[in-house]
């Protein structure tokens, strides 16, 4: 056990560590990557809980995919540090209150559970029941038990994608397109045309 | 390598773990050779052929040069996170390979996601170059940081989907269990449908796949003709500009690295892995070392073909134009690549293997 202990304790240090540094950073884009260090570890985490699929789908997901995007924008963003910092204290009441909300809910949490609330009797949450890899689980559970549920998400996701697509797509006039369809269908008889010039005269439109 | 003595696994482990790293970076060594050489082949040149006898130890050389020249780091960039770039860069380049199965057993970590583990480190690769790009401050190495972010992530799509047929096939995320169910004669490569010959049906959506994964490969590591990363007509070296000496060596190693992951994890996919293409009965009573040893050669040659592949591609296709690739990756790869997974699935479902 001491190995999954030290493993345990230097993730955990590393999450909350970066946690802290996304907020605390000065620079956006070192606080991205802190925030990206936060995910890493957090899988890390799983994966000592044993829950290696949702691990990898947090970095696949996550890392892979949705921080990129975020490092994307960020870096492309021209922003002044200056004025970022000035609103730092107008802001902190509400910041400490949504703050002191959180701590309650954690207190509420762990006082529940230690007062044998829901998940009192469960030591450890079994990652893989009556060993069937978590995996397998997860498929069960999503595409057989909430197949519908999972299509209806699925369906919202479509919506707000192609509001998305509505809100920004624009069919500006005079636009050059490239068709690769009539590109290559070009022959020498349609994209050529002799012409017999009188002299002297040129070539009218 | 299960051991219950805690010790004993940590040596195995890391024992293996060197084996591995030791027989990549000594391979690439030789396949940046024969890369040089190919292309130079294609263009009917000699290639190197100075350093050693028929330039084989070229690349040694070259390590020696780029590791005792100065490292040069720009004024305005961000330190830390550009001396960190390169490091991720290569650090990720090699994670990958914990999880290929090299013969019957011959793993690091018999991973039960180990797909899904290989998709998701080739999916952070592309922060050693975003971080590299951006910490140089610098606007070509922007650009092609840029150009590296959008590609990685278009291509990665296609990708995963084209594994979920790979997956549905095995029924398994195991690459170990994927190249077992690959055993026995070549019909029963994934490519071919995968194991049983009445799976032969899937033969065509199957090439598909296959073709869509290796050109997905190219885009995924950067490679021509989908090098607009790092186009050097257009944007100098893109996000290595500003990079010299052995942070430069890193980001290249790391790349190659890439590309020979990128086609180890073909032929695990689609070749079958470690099995020859027939049935290895005669080896029954041989030592079971051997047999490994004689499997691994199979692999690597495998491995080897399709590095030739990527070389091809690099020598004889002009790049592509950045809105060409977009489109082929979102309009035609993405749409292909479901429609492959419908099939592979209806046909798990409804076919008479079901």
């Amino acid at each position: 056990m001491p190995v999954q202990a030290i493993a345990f304790y230097l993730l955990a240090f590393v999450t909350l560590a970066s946690g802290l540094l996304v907020v605390s950073a000065k620079n956006p884009v070192h606080s991205v990557l802190f925030l990206i260090t936060a995910f890493f570890s957090a899988a890390g985490l799983f994966v000592l809980l044993g829950a290696e699929f949702l691990a990898m789908l947090l970095i696949v997901v996550y890392v892979g995919a949705v921080a990129v995007l975020f490092l994307f924008v960020v870096m492309m963003l021209d922003i002044d540090f200056a004025a970022l910092r000035q609103g730092f204290v107008n802001n902190l009441p509400i910041g400490g209150l949504v703050g002191l909300v959180l701590v309650g809910e954690m207190i509420a949490v762990v006082a529940a559970v230690s007062s044998n609330g829901a998940a009192a009797k469960q030591a450890l949450p079994n990652a893989s029941p009556g060993g069937v890899p978590n995996t397998e689980v997860i498929g069960r559970v999503l595409y057989t038990d909430y197949v519908f549920f999972f299509q209806l998400a699925g369906l919202v996701l479509l919506v707000a994608m192609i509001g998305a697509i509505v809100l920004t797509l624009r069919h500006k006039p005079g636009v050059k397109r490239q068709d690769i369809g009539k590109q290559v269908a070009r022959t020498p008889k349609t994209g050529m045309e002799l012409v017999q010039i009188k002299p002297g005269e040129g070539i009218s439109e | 390598m299960d051991s219950t003595n805690p010790l004993l696994w940590f040596g195995l482990t890391t024992g293996g773990i060197l084996l591995v790293v030791i027989w990549v970076l000594l391979s690439l060594a030789f396949l940046l050779l024969a890369d040089r050489k190919i292309w130079a082949g294609v263009q009917m040149r000699k290639g190197p052929n100075v350093v050693g006898p028929f330039g084989l130890l070229q690349s040694f050389a070259d390590f020696f040069k780029f590791v005792l020249k100065e490292i040069v780091i720009p004024a305005g960039a961000d330190k830390v996170i550009f001396i960190l770039a390169p490091l991720i860069s290569l650090i990720l380049g090699f994670v990958g390979w914990a999880v290929v199965p090299f013969a019957p057993g011959w793993v690091v970590s018999n991973l039960n996601v180990g797909i899904l583990y290989l998709l998701a480190m080739s999916s952070l690769g592309v922060y050693g170059i975003i971080m590299g790009g951006w910490a140089s401050n610098s606007k070509y190495p922007f650009l092609g940081a840029l150009r590296s972010a959008a590609q990685m992530v278009s291509y990665e799509v296609s990708i995963g989907l084209i594994i979920i047929t790979v997956i549905l096939l095995a029924g398994s995320m195991n690459l170990s269990t994927i190249v077992e169910k690959q055993t026995g004669w070549f019909w029963n490569w994934n490519v071919f449908g995968g194991a049983g010959l009445k799976n032969i049906v899937l033969l065509p959506v199957m090439v598909i796949a296959m073709g869509m994964f290796y050109i997905s490969g190219l885009a995924e590591t950067n490679r021509p003709p989908f090098d607009l990363p790092e186009a050097e007509s257009e944007l100098v070296a893109g996000y290595q500009v500003e990079y010299s000496s052995t942070p430069y060596l890193l980001f290249m190693v790391a790349e190659y690295s890439n590309i020979v992951l990128m086609c180890a994890m073909i032929s695990v996919l689609f070749f079958g892995g470690w099995n020859p293409g027939f049935p290895i009965g005669f080896t029954a009573h041989w030592p079971p070392f051997l047999v490994n040893f004689l499997l691994a050669l199979v692999f690597y040659a495998k491995i080897v073909f399709w590095f030739f592949m990527f070389a091809m591609a690099k020598a004889i296709v002009p790049r592509y134009r950045y809105d060409q690739l977009m489109r082929l990756g979102w309009k035609v790869f993405l749409p292909t690549s479901l429609v492959l997974v419908a099939a592979v699935a209806a046909w798990r479902v409804f076919g008479p293997g079901a």
